[in-house]
């Protein structure tokens, strides 16, 4: 700990004011009073420096002493990240509990990697070979689905001097790099950054693959590319939680980065309990060997709060940097932005829309702005990505407000939630008619390719068939269902089975809760089908009710249930559809 | 050597229960102080802020009767503490957790302060233990599990009070040989509305498991801030130091909030949503967090919070951030009120996020989770169906949709509604369910899987 120490002048909740702090710049961190709390530099006005404390400031005075760090608020980063849960400054919260017990205590501190881990380390490179910035030395099996890479710092290149096979924690000397200043570099397996800053890439590239959820309302309508960008509001009991938590399950990403920001402590409990028992329907491994956690549940410090999002993504960018595809969740981001209005209320700055800060926009494009589809640091031009999802929880569900706002001017996907759908009990409540997603056309182009085109045009004929129905709602409310053509009526029954067959999805039924896109796609096309047979039987001379009472609609209505393993159930139902609607026309 | 605490009599201004004092040293944030008038009287204060040697002091009491030339503060160098022990069953406390009953004092076991910790995620045990409230709404489709906290959400002149009581005496799990309390917190409500509870909680003898603490309408509200830190941590003390399970009730959370607005705008901080201050949502959030249960320890505590929504609004700030806090929430509604259905429990919105972890095979029966979703999407249905009927005429329903309206009206007036004294288990609750569900087509039962149709749907 630097040696340059100031003294504490005011006390306001978790805003403290120091002076004395010599030379200390913007975010540095610091530790404050005897009990040597967190906190981060964030405002300097002559000598007196507004300090945004991460921890309940209760027996801090004036008078007390406040040490430089040096550093900005970073995060560590190195084998070991994976099945760990953080607080938001990567405080891992196992280890804090096995020591300091099951309440939080102010100023506890461990290391965010385990140190007591050891790790086998297997060079690629060998002792003469030229490394750039981002080339991967070596690696070390981090977890059953990871190989973590180990690679150059981003402001080092050089030639290796001493590289061989070692076992050791992660400050282990794996490898000796002479710089192009002609020094010494050692590099460990450990890299630190800090977590405001994005870590460079090569350059950033158009996202153009698709990553699946496993939720049909997602993939088939409304679908996101891996490095794309995302937001889910909804008011409460929508149902935001758990759709994250089905992207966090099954999305088909190689690294799950879930940020809890702002959100109730059971809910991490709930991951935490649960992902070690699933499995990833690519491996058949535990989700949990894929994830890291960032938990920083509403009750702990709100500056904490603040800073998750960004050691969340911090490690996401790590991950990418490695060239894998990276997902992140953060549940929520209003949480994060009321944490940034807390604190700027503090700071007695000119409130802006709602009495957010003024930066609030800018703060949200730059968190947003680190997702990305790159080309990796390194000189193997390797690719990665970063997908991130954020929720928004718009104080009663008013979309205008300007979190979501400031969210919809930056993201590509938007997944809007809607109360009525969750109170008659239709999950996810993804509304169909107001949600929106600019990766379609990317997505459409990648997955018609698989589907002989079939794919878009599917989506498209229902995505007509559920506008029409709206529309028709509208009359029915007027003139009653009774009142409508027969071929509208047709139209609704198709409507409302895309709605409870297709959309409709249980997140707690063990096959319902992940569907693969060869699925989604017989699933879509069945209904379909049969829309196309009854219409035309029904201009053949078949009945409205004989048409709408057939047997087989209980076949399409439990379709979904048909595990992956037995899709060719699908082509029996297929000729279901035919063989018992060919008899009504004669 | 302990220092002589020193007693200043600096105070230079005074802005509603806020106090500021000059010239002061060696003072910390959170810090109490006590504040002596010139007739000997004493009022209990807490330090806001901090600045140089200015303090800004909070006055619980309310600083009416204050003049800043007769008051002496004296700092007490220590946070807001209670002291705990098993002797505070049975008694009634106000806001600062001094006996109000005429019992003698407590002798404390310890002082614990009472802003408390956050729990570690990570040692959080995940709720899911049923716990049968005997009210069917709740039990069968927003069930209650141990460790949650599920509010009220309510409006003036509604019985939230009297469904509150019927839980506190009602509840418990289907397993035997625990052991309970109840943690009641009345805030800012009325002396004939605590009265009700006390009494009733007397008179069922619960009172003997029973730690009270009042704060009415016309005590100082600033004392409403501390009140419920004080509650929970009594509650935190009997589940997670006794091993017992705790139901804590607090009520009502819309005064809670007013009281923390009015010290608020004292401090003239910049206001959030209607006046509220924007840490509103992290406030709450540290008392409803509270709630929980920790890995290796054998008590829980489950909350209930009642609060009333200004003008039956969801969207007013108390109970939209509390939604967002709170697993699920139980909505209580005018118009069922009105029509004389008790508990007018409005099951559409109203939802328990834990339920699923609470129910099905080995913790209530194999069928709960199907048999729930059929009876909300039967009744939404009905319901829906009955809108149209007002427009277009019950002619324009299909014979179906009668049938659905038929079923929503009859689910109100023999599931929703239950006598204040009526104790359903959760399998009287069920055959409830399924013999209304019997009123349907069986083809329309779609959410039912077919074995526990078969099973369970009365022929």
């Amino acid at each position: 700990m630097n040696e340059i120490k100031g003294e504490v002048i005011k006390v306001s909740g978790p805003l403290v004011v120091a002076r004395g702090l010599k030379g200390a710049r913007m975010y540095e961190m610091v530790r404050v009073g005897e009990g040597k709390l967190f906190g981060e530099i964030i405002e300097i006005k002559g000598d007196s420096y507004s300090i945004q404390v991460y921890e309940e400031t209760e027996g801090i005075g004036p008078g007390q002493p406040v040490w430089r760090t040096g550093e900005p608020l970073s995060v560590e980063l190195g084998p070991g990240l994976i099945k760990s849960i953080y607080d938001g400054v990567q405080r891992p919260l196992d280890k804090l509990s096995y020591e300091f017990g099951e309440y939080i205590v102010r100023g506890a501190e461990k290391p965010a990697l385990d140190r007591s881990i050891v790790w086998q380390f297997n060079p690629s490179v060998k002792t003469g070979d030229r490394v750039e910035p981002g080339d991967i030395i070596g690696s070390v099996r981090e977890s059953n689905l990871v190989v973590h890479k180990i690679m150059i710092p981003p402001n080092l290149s050089g030639i290796v001097k001493k590289i061989e096979p070692i076992r050791g924690n992660v400050d282990e000397v794996v490898a000796i790099i002479e710089g192009a200043d002609g020094k010494d570099h050692p590099i460990t397996m450990v890299q630190r950054w800090p977590v405001r800053e994005p870590r460079p890439v090569k350059k950033k590239i158009m996202p153009v693959e698709p990553m699946f959820t496993g939720q049909r309302v997602i993939d088939m309508f409304f679908p996101i590319t891996k490095g794309g960008t995302a937001c889910v509001p909804g008011p409460f009991g929508s149902g935001k939680t758990v759709v994250q938590h089905q992207l966090a399950k099954w999305a088909d990403a190689q690294i799950v980065v879930y940020v809890g920001c702002g959100e109730r402590g059971n809910e991490m409990t709930d991951v935490l309990m649960e992902f070690p028992h699933l499995k990833d329907p690519a491996s058949g491994e535990p989700l949990m060997e894929r994830t890291v956690l960032v938990a920083n549940t509403s009750n702990m410090p709100v500056a904490a709060r603040e800073a998750s999002v960004f050691t969340g993504i911090a490690i996401a960018e790590y991950y990418r940097d490695m060239g894998y595809s990276v997902a992140l969740m953060a549940d929520s981001t209003s949480r994060w932005a009321e944490a940034m209005r807390e604190i700027s209320g503090r700071l007695e700055e000119m409130p802006g829309e709602e009495g957010y800060p003024a930066y609030l926009g800018s703060r949200i494009a730059s968190f947003y702005e680190r997702a990305g589809s790159v080309i990796c640091l390194g000189s193997d031009e390797r690719k990665g990505a970063i997908t991130v999802i954020g929720a928004v929880s718009p104080p009663g569900g008013d979309l205008s407000e300007p979190v979501v706002q400031a969210t919809l001017r930056v993201v590509k996907v938007f997944w809007g939630l809607d109360d009525k759908l969750a109170f008659s009990r239709h999950f996810p409540a993804i509304n169909w008619l107001t949600s929106y997603s600019l990766y379609q056309d990317v997505v459409d182009e990648y997955a018609d390719k698989v589907f002989n085109g079939e794919w878009s045009k599917y989506r498209k004929t229902a995505m007509e068939i559920l506008q029409r129905e709206a529309e028709l709602e509208e009359l029915v409310r007027l003139v009653g269902i009774d009142a409508l053509p027969h071929e509208d009526r047709l139209l609704l029954q198709a409507a409302k089975m895309i709605r409870e067959d297709f959309l409709h999805q249980n997140a707690f039924d063990d096959i319902d809760t992940y569907t693969s896109p060869e699925k989604q796609f017989r699933l879509l096309k069945l209904i379909l089908i049969y829309y196309e047979r009854i219409k035309k039987a029904f201009k053949d001379g078949a009945t409205l009710v004989a048409l709408t009472k057939l047997d087989v609609l209980e076949d399409i209505a439990k379709a979904k249930f048909i595990p992956e393993d037995h899709l060719k159930q699908f082509d029996t139902i297929e000729k279901k559809i035919e063989s018992s609607i060919v008899p009504l026309t004669w | 050597m302990a220092e002589i605490a020193k007693e200043y009599r600096t105070v230079t201004e005074i802005v509603g229960p806020l106090m500021i004092v000059e010239g002061v040293k060696g003072i910390t944030y959170g810090e109490l102080a006590d504040v002596k008038l010139s007739n000997g009287s004493v009022r209990r204060g807490r330090v806001l802020e901090v600045s140089g040697d200015r303090a800004v002091i909070q006055v619980f009491e309310g600083t009416s009767g204050l003049s800043p030339q007769d008051v002496k503060v004296r700092f007490l160098a220590r946070g807001m503490e209670l002291a705990v022990s098993m002797d505070m069953l049975g008694r009634v406390f106000d806001g600062f957790g001094r006996p109000i009953d005429d019992g003698p004092a407590i002798i404390p076991e310890k002082y614990l302060n009472v802003n408390g910790s956050p729990i570690n995620p990570f040692a959080r045990d995940y709720p899911n233990e049923f716990i049968q409230t005997g009210i069917s709404t709740i039990d069968l489709l927003n069930t209650l599990v141990r460790g949650q906290k599920l509010p009220l959400f309510s409006g003036a002149g509604l019985p939230h009070s009297r469904l509150a009581v019927q839980i506190a005496r009602q509840a418990k799990v289907l397993k035997t040989g625990e052991k309970f309390a109840v943690v009641f917190a009345a805030m800012g409500i009325t002396f004939e509305e605590a009265e009700f509870f006390i009494d009733d909680f007397r008179k069922t003898g619960a009172i003997e498991r029973s730690v009270v603490f009042v704060n009415l309408a016309d005590d100082p509200p600033i004392e409403r801030i501390a009140l419920p830190r004080m509650a929970l941590t009594t509650a935190e003390y009997l589940a997670f130091e006794k091993d017992m399970h705790v139901l804590v009730i607090m009520t009502d959370i819309t005064n809670y909030c007013e009281a923390l607005r009015e010290i608020s705008a004292a401090r003239r901080e910049v206001p959030g949503r209607r006046g509220y201050p924007g840490y509103l949502y992290t406030d709450l959030s540290t008392i409803y967090e509270r709630a929980g249960r920790i890995k290796g320890k054998k008590g829980s505590i489950t909350q209930i919070p009642v609060l009333t929504m200004p003008e039956d609004d969801k969207t007013h700030p108390i109970p939209d951030l509390t939604g967002y806090i709170t697993e699920g929430q139980i909505i209580i509604n005018r118009a069922l009120h009105t029509k004389g259905i008790y508990p007018p429990v409005d099951v559409l919105p109203s939802l328990s996020r834990l339920k699923d972890k609470g129910i099905g095979e080995g913790k209530t029966r194999e069928d709960h989770a199907d048999l729930m979703n059929q009876l909300y999407s039967a009744y939404a249905r009905g319901k829906n169906a009955k809108e149209l009927a007002v427009v277009l005429g019950e002619s324009a329903l299909s014979e179906t949709d009668i049938l659905f309206v038929k079923f929503a009206d009859e689910f109100e007036d023999k599931f929703v509604r239950q006598g204040e004294n009526e104790n359903r288990s959760i399998e009287e609750s069920m055959r409830i369910g399924w013999e209304l569900l019997s009123m349907l087509p069986r083809g329309e039962l779609k959410r039912i899987r077919e074995k526990f149709l078969d099973k369970y749907l009365p022929k």
